[in-house]
């Protein structure tokens, strides 16, 4: 075995002494991701709904969260939380400092979900608008109220129609949770640059982090794919001719 | 404010690299993306096998990895085999030259999918017309090909160079002195890091706000000929 894995220029047995570290990584790496995007998508949906109105008041509001929010980058997103909120006095002093605003997790969750938030209510907002006139036109119809329109007709019809665009924003946020290693935490890259820089490494860490992530999405897209493959699937062309419930004419057999 | 303004010269200095490196690595994604597009709809496998496995790969690993393996990986790399053949002595390779290169492929990949859609999206008809006429390949891409092309991509491209400016910030975490460094520099001394990421974060907002004024202003000028619903 030794011989065999002496040709491989990367040093696996270390890789595999570390692994539980790395384990560790995919655990904090999925938490905040999946958290982040489970909070800033229930965040997002009240949000998307007013910047699909045209509250004169709300929609502004809005839209400059989502403005300033996806205008900026994440990096400086949560430096300005993590390092920033410490510059004032108030902050240290108040209840939140201690359990919340002096933790790195903490604010890399805070910034992630307000992050995400504002994408995730933009792109609600394009499936919300897109809504078929006919589908909302049926419902009044039939007498449906308004808020029974938004709940049962408006709102699971644009989730559907969000699903591609939202699978490209997990995607991104999985990306952009390696934020997190640059404030001390130790999600996958984190874990990968302290192998590297504990055994003065060049490669090692790194491409053991990429792999896990390359991983981590794969599995993400393949997931989608399914859903998109059941939620969708009234958009898929149909293979037998509509016809073929309707009944021959007569006298063909 | 006053602490901005004694800082000002670092913070433009970093503005400058931040914007000097977002151009860079613009040049070399849309160059990479002009090819992978080609690759992609080239009628050689082996080029839609390359092309799909650079475009999978990127979209798989995040961009600070990249960078990383790029800086710290690729410096090591570029030694051994300098070491190895004799040919070249010890080379740095700098922070700079890791973000620009390694932002540029990253953002390749994105810039190849817009631009394989968008020559998808110019009409079959007017390529074939091009090919009637006895237009030899390139003239058939200039004349027919890129006008109609830069107007399909424009959102798309739009969409990417503001994704590409706002993932410039992360090189400085290998330690470019770009906007996000030197604020972050300037605020630690001063102990006024809210203050100093306060103002990076405007910075990037005035970036990407004027950014997204220009391109729509390009927008209206390359569908200028067509008919608005």
């Amino acid at each position: 075995m030794e011989n065999l894995l002496s040709w491989f220029p990367l040093d696996l047995a270390l890789i595999a002494e570390n692994f539980d570290r790395f384990l560790y990584g995919v655990g904090v790496t999925l938490g905040l991701t999946f958290l982040s995007l489970a909070l800033g998508g229930a965040m997002a949906v009240p949000l998307a709904v007013v910047r699909a109105s045209c509250h004169r008041v709300l929609n502004p509001v809005v839209w400059v969260y989502t403005y300033v929010f996806r205008g900026t980058p994440l990096l400086v997103q949560t430096y300005l939380l993590y390092y920033g909120a410490g510059q004032f006095e108030f902050v240290r002093n108040s209840w939140l400092w201690d359990p919340v605003l002096s933790q790195a997790w903490w604010c890399a969750l805070i910034a992630f979900t307000l992050n995400t938030g504002a994408y995730t209510t933009e792109l609600l907002r394009g499936a919300i608008a897109d809504t078929p006139k006919g589908e909302v036109e049926a419902a009044i119809a039939t007498g449906i109220s308004k808020r029974g329109r938004l709940s049962r007709i408006v709102l699971p019809s644009a989730f559907r129609r969000a699903i591609p665009a939202y699978s490209n924003e997990v995607i991104f946020m999985l990306h952009g949770s390696v934020v997190a290693s640059t404030i001390t935490l130790q999600d996958i890259l984190g874990v990968g640059r302290w192998l590297n820089g504990r055994y003065y490494l060049a490669y090692e860490g790194l491409i053991t982090a990429a792999v896990l992530y390359f991983i981590i999405v794969f599995a993400i897209t393949r997931v989608f794919r399914w859903l998109e493959r059941r939620y969708l699937r009234h958009l898929n062309r149909r293979r037998e001719p509509i016809a073929r419930n309707i009944a021959p004419p007569m006298g063909v057999k | 404010m006053d602490l901005l303004l004694e800082y000002r010269e670092q913070l433009l200095a970093g503005l400058v690299t931040t914007v000097q490196l977002a151009l860079a690595s613009l040049v070399l994604s849309v160059t990479m993306g002009l090819l992978g597009a080609w690759a992609k709809l080239s009628a050689s496998r082996a080029a839609n096998a390359v092309a799909g496995a650079y475009t999978t790969v990127v979209r798989g690993v995040p961009d600070l990895v990249l960078i990383m393996l790029v800086f710290f990986g690729g410096q090591v790399t570029v030694n051994r085999i300098g070491a190895a053949t004799g040919l070249w002595n010890y080379v740095e390779i700098s922070q700079f030259a890791a973000g620009a290169l390694t932002i540029g492929i990253i953002f390749g990949a994105y810039f190849t999918e817009t631009f394989r859609g968008a020559i998808l999206a110019i009409p079959r008809g007017q390529i074939e017309a091009g090919i009637s006429t006895g237009m030899s390949g390139p003239l058939l891409f200039r004349r027919i090909i890129w006008p109609q092309m830069v107007r399909y991509a424009l959102p798309g491209f739009g969409n990417n160079w503001l994704v590409q400016l706002k993932t410039t910030a992360l090189v400085s975490v290998i330690g470019l002195q770009d906007l996000v460094y030197n604020a972050f520099a300037a605020g630690r001394s001063t102990g006024a890091l809210f203050t100093f990421m306060a103002a990076a974060f405007v910075i990037y907002l005035a970036l990407t706000a004027v950014s997204d004024l220009g391109l729509r202003a390009l927008e209206r000028r390359y569908s200028r000929g067509v008919a608005r619903a």
